[in-house]
């Protein structure tokens, strides 16, 4: 029965809540600004009068062009069904998910440069080469996060890497997960181009990373674009949420409720760095992913010398 | 430097009789032009009459910054080619761009000939580039500088924009994403206005003078009034050249702290681009208390202003102005004390003051390089000869010395207002000028906003202008962003437009 509202909860929330992490962002971005902001749903809003349009393509395009948009979408779905979002097992799991987990992150990037090359606009050339050059960099970051985290746990799946077990991890080790939490949270960043790599409200293409590569897109193929940046960042958001609030308990109406507000802490924390920090200089975006594998490496270090 | 038998020397808003100005011929006026740019003077203006039905005339219009002085010369030859100087002086370069576009004569051996603004020649003669039959030609068809290679391309943006700002088209050469070379057409702007002045000041005049570059209505004009004022001799009552000052330092005020506001948004840094575009508002605000628009319409006519600053109204713009003022410090100050945002700011499109002298640079973007250049100081008139503005410079020459010296300018110009309205002169604001006398040249200049506005009226027999050609700062600034963009990465390219901040409407006129 419990694993039966563990899955509905699971599979509801990875479909409804996304949106409602930007409408916080936004919301925060614009408490600090002293302004009103858009309403908290307004995602939802835009997705649904996107999601009525028609669609206009131009000829240059080939079916890569709505692959992109779908394959994304489909392919961080399938990632959200990997994380134990309130530290339950996660739908989906086996020994080393955390790999495909990676991967179909990067599936779905690899899919939206495509569909960005495939119209042949100069600018969409110029934000592929962007996105792929940071995605690079980021990688490796993630990976030794996750490893770290799969010493400290002794398993390999996302559900063992984030499950119950966090507390104990945190009494553990405390200095590697600080680390790890860190260097993540800038995966966080960087991956769903939020600031300082990159400006989600831009509208000046020639500094975009993410936005310029979907300025094709419209419709409901904006709309799945949009849709699955928004489930990115939820996913993403977990796994941050997982490890920050590592609340773990038996009971649906304790560990559901801990994890919404996490969320929207995570999201609120995000508010709070794009309002307080302004953009890097794209040269300097790589320094800063090394800092993020300097810091999940030198987690992973740490952990190496305490178990010897 | 200038030799005095070849030109006429005046002042800014001092007429001269038009038989003054001393007629060379075009090698000789080439070679005084030359020698007078190589002597440290810059062009304010270069432009072509009609001589009779098929010839021409050239004014070169030259400002000493030192001195304070203007000189003046012409040539006339038959419409046919005429020597260029732009290899000598690059300054001329788009001047003889916009000379060969209008009167469809070549200017042999310009480096890079190509329309301006995109309009047919006004002689019907083709103009001296490939496809000119003297028609319209579609704008923005033209000759682009390419660099051809493995790994270069070309990035194409514009004329229509993803912001809601004026058309233009940029061409950028890059290798990866650096920029070797960026090359501006303009010309979508174009809507004729130097010829429509020319046969006036009529009803129009005025309104074609106030939208000549939205931004800048009242420094535009305020050199249009001084050029009038100063042909007929007459001068505008103290308390309404007071007031133009007052309107003047506002347009600065609320377009400097709306452009502080825009480079923190284009490099995403929230609480000042948020800020700033409120503040922006209250300073417009003030500048409707004044007139009833935002934007200084209808408050500066010839012979003075329209509207009186009462003590009442003096003491509500007072309080209002110590709020703005309080509220854009402490907007500003963020910005120079994030780190994330100086790391933006320091090194991007760095110009030096080689580059910006040899280019004629004006305004804040001279000033940026360390350039002591502002008409209010080097060539005041007006209240400005009463109350001296100091010169806010920087020497670096980058997107932070041309945001810094807005922030300078924006201390300055709050205290120069302060101290207008505590002692407002007695009188009259308005005393309108009586017709304009014949054949009378005048240079009037005006430090706007965005810098150096360069009006040069000329009347014929008839007391009628026969010529009013208008220089924006614009027109001499666009170059200097292209030439900052070099070697710079593609994504500053909004940071370091954002930074010049230029007119596209006041350079197409």
């Amino acid at each position: 029965m419990i694993a039966m509202i563990d899955l509905i909860a699971h599979v509801l929330l990875l479909l409804l809540m996304p949106p409602l992490l930007l409408g916080v962002i936004v919301k925060t971005k614009a408490a600090f600004a002293g302004r009103v902001g858009a309403p908290l749903l307004q995602p939802y809003y835009d997705l649904i009068k996107l999601f009525q349009k028609g669609t206009v393509l131009s000829r240059t395009t080939t079916w890569v062009f709505l692959a992109g948009p779908t394959v994304t979408l489909f392919a961080v779905m399938v990632a959200g069904l990997l994380v134990p979002l309130s530290g339950r097992p996660a739908p989906l799991r086996f020994a080393g998910d955390f790999i495909l987990f990676a991967y179909l992150l990067a599936l779905g990037r690899f899919f939206t440069a495509l569909a960005a090359l495939d119209t042949g606009s100069s600018f969409e050339g110029m934000g592929a080469s962007r996105e792929v050059t940071f995605a690079c960099l980021a990688e490796p970051a993630l990976f030794l996060g996750l490893l770290a985290l799969a010493r400290l746990s002794g398993g390999l799946s996302l559900t063992a890497l984030l499950g119950g077990q966090v507390g104990g991890a945190w009494i553990a080790a405390a200095p590697t997960m600080v680390l790890v939490v860190g260097g993540l949270f800038i995966i966080l960043l960087v991956e769903n181009s939020r600031i300082p790599f990159d400006d989600p409200n831009t509208h000046l293409e020639l500094t975009m990373i993410h936005e310029v590569m979907v300025l094709d897109h419209g419709g409901p193929a904006l709309g799945a674009v949009l849709y699955g940046a928004a489930v990115k960042l939820f996913v993403l958001s977990a796994v941050v949420a997982r490890l920050m609030v590592p609340v773990a308990s038996e009971r649906p109406v304790i560990h559901w409720p801990v994890f919404v507000v996490s969320m929207l802490l995570v999201a609120v924390l995000i508010g709070v760095v794009e309002s307080v920090m302004a953009r890097l200089r794209l040269l300097h975006v790589p320094n800063l992913l090394l800092g993020a594998c300097l810091l999940t490496g030198l987690g992973f270090i740490l952990l190496l010398g305490s178990s010897s | 430097m200038i030799n005095p038998a070849r030109f006429v020397t005046f002042g800014n808003a001092e007429p001269v009789e038009l038989g003054a100005v001393p007629e060379l011929a075009p090698d000789e006026f080439g070679r005084a032009v030359v020698a007078a740019a190589d002597g440290g003077l810059r062009v304010g203006a270069y432009f072509g009459t009609a001589e009779g039905q098929d010839g021409v005339r050239l004014y070169a219009i030259l400002l000493d910054d030192l001195t304070g002085s203007i000189h003046g010369a012409c040539t006339a030859f038959p419409l046919g080619p005429f020597p260029s100087l732009t290899r000598e002086c690059p300054q001329v370069h788009l001047f003889e761009r916009e000379i060969a576009e209008q009167f469809g004569i070549e200017p042999v051996g310009h480096p890079w000939l190509k329309p301006v603004r995109f309009h047919p020649s006004y002689t019907g003669r083709p103009q001296p580039w490939a496809g000119s039959d003297g028609r319209s030609p579609p704008v923005g068809i033209t000759n682009f500088f390419r660099v051809d290679g493995d790994e270069v391309h070309e990035v194409a943006v514009g004329p229509v924009h993803a912001g809601v700002i004026e058309p233009g088209h940029f061409r950028f050469q890059c290798h990866g994403e650096d920029v070797f070379h960026l090359e501006i057409s303009l010309g979508y702007q174009h809507r004729g206005i130097e010829r429509r002045l020319t046969g006036g000041p009529g009803r129009r005049t005025i309104h074609y003078l106030e939208t000549l570059a939205g931004d800048t209505t009242v420094g535009h004009t305020t050199a249009y009034c001084h050029a009038i004022e100063a042909m007929t001799g007459t001068y505008a009552p103290p308390r309404a050249q007071a007031i133009r000052g007052i309107a003047l330092e506002l347009e600065r005020l609320a377009n400097h702290v709306g452009d502080l506001g825009a480079l923190a948004g284009d490099v995403g840094f929230l609480p000042t681009s948020a800020y700033c575009g409120r503040i922006r508002g209250d300073y417009l605000n003030l500048t409707a208390a004044v007139c009833g628009s935002r934007f200084g319409r209808d408050l500066v006519r010839p012979g003075g202003v329209l509207f009186d600053i009462d003590a009442p109204l003096a003491d509500s713009i007072g309080a209002l102005l110590a709020d703005a003022e309080r509220d854009t410090a402490s907007a500003v100050e963020l910005l120079w004390g994030s780190s994330s945002v100086m790391g933006r700011f320091e090194d991007t499109g760095r110009l030096t003051r080689e580059v910006a002298d040899e280019l004629g640079l004006v305004g804040p973007a001279a000033r940026a390089c360390g350039i002591g250049r502002d008409v209010r100081h080097d060539f005041p008139v007006g209240i400005f000869r009463f109350s001296h503005v100091p010169v806010s410079t920087w020497s670096t020459g980058d997107v932070f010395a041309r945001a810094y010296v807005r922030w300078l300018e924006v201390q300055q110009s709050i205290r120069f207002i302060r101290e207008q309205l505590r002692a407002l002169p007695e009188g009259p604001v308005l005393a309108p000028p009586p017709e304009l006398p014949p054949e009378q040249l005048v240079v009037s200049l005006v430090e706007g906003w965005r810098g150096e506005i360069c009006h040069v009226a000329m009347t014929g027999p008839d007391g009628k202008f026969q010529k009013y050609k208008v220089v924006d700062p614009s027109f001499h600034n666009w170059f200097g962003l292209a030439i900052a963009l070099r070697g710079e990465q593609i994504s500053d390219f909004p940071l370091c437009n954002k930074s010049f901040n230029l007119s596209y409407s006041g350079h197409d006129l």
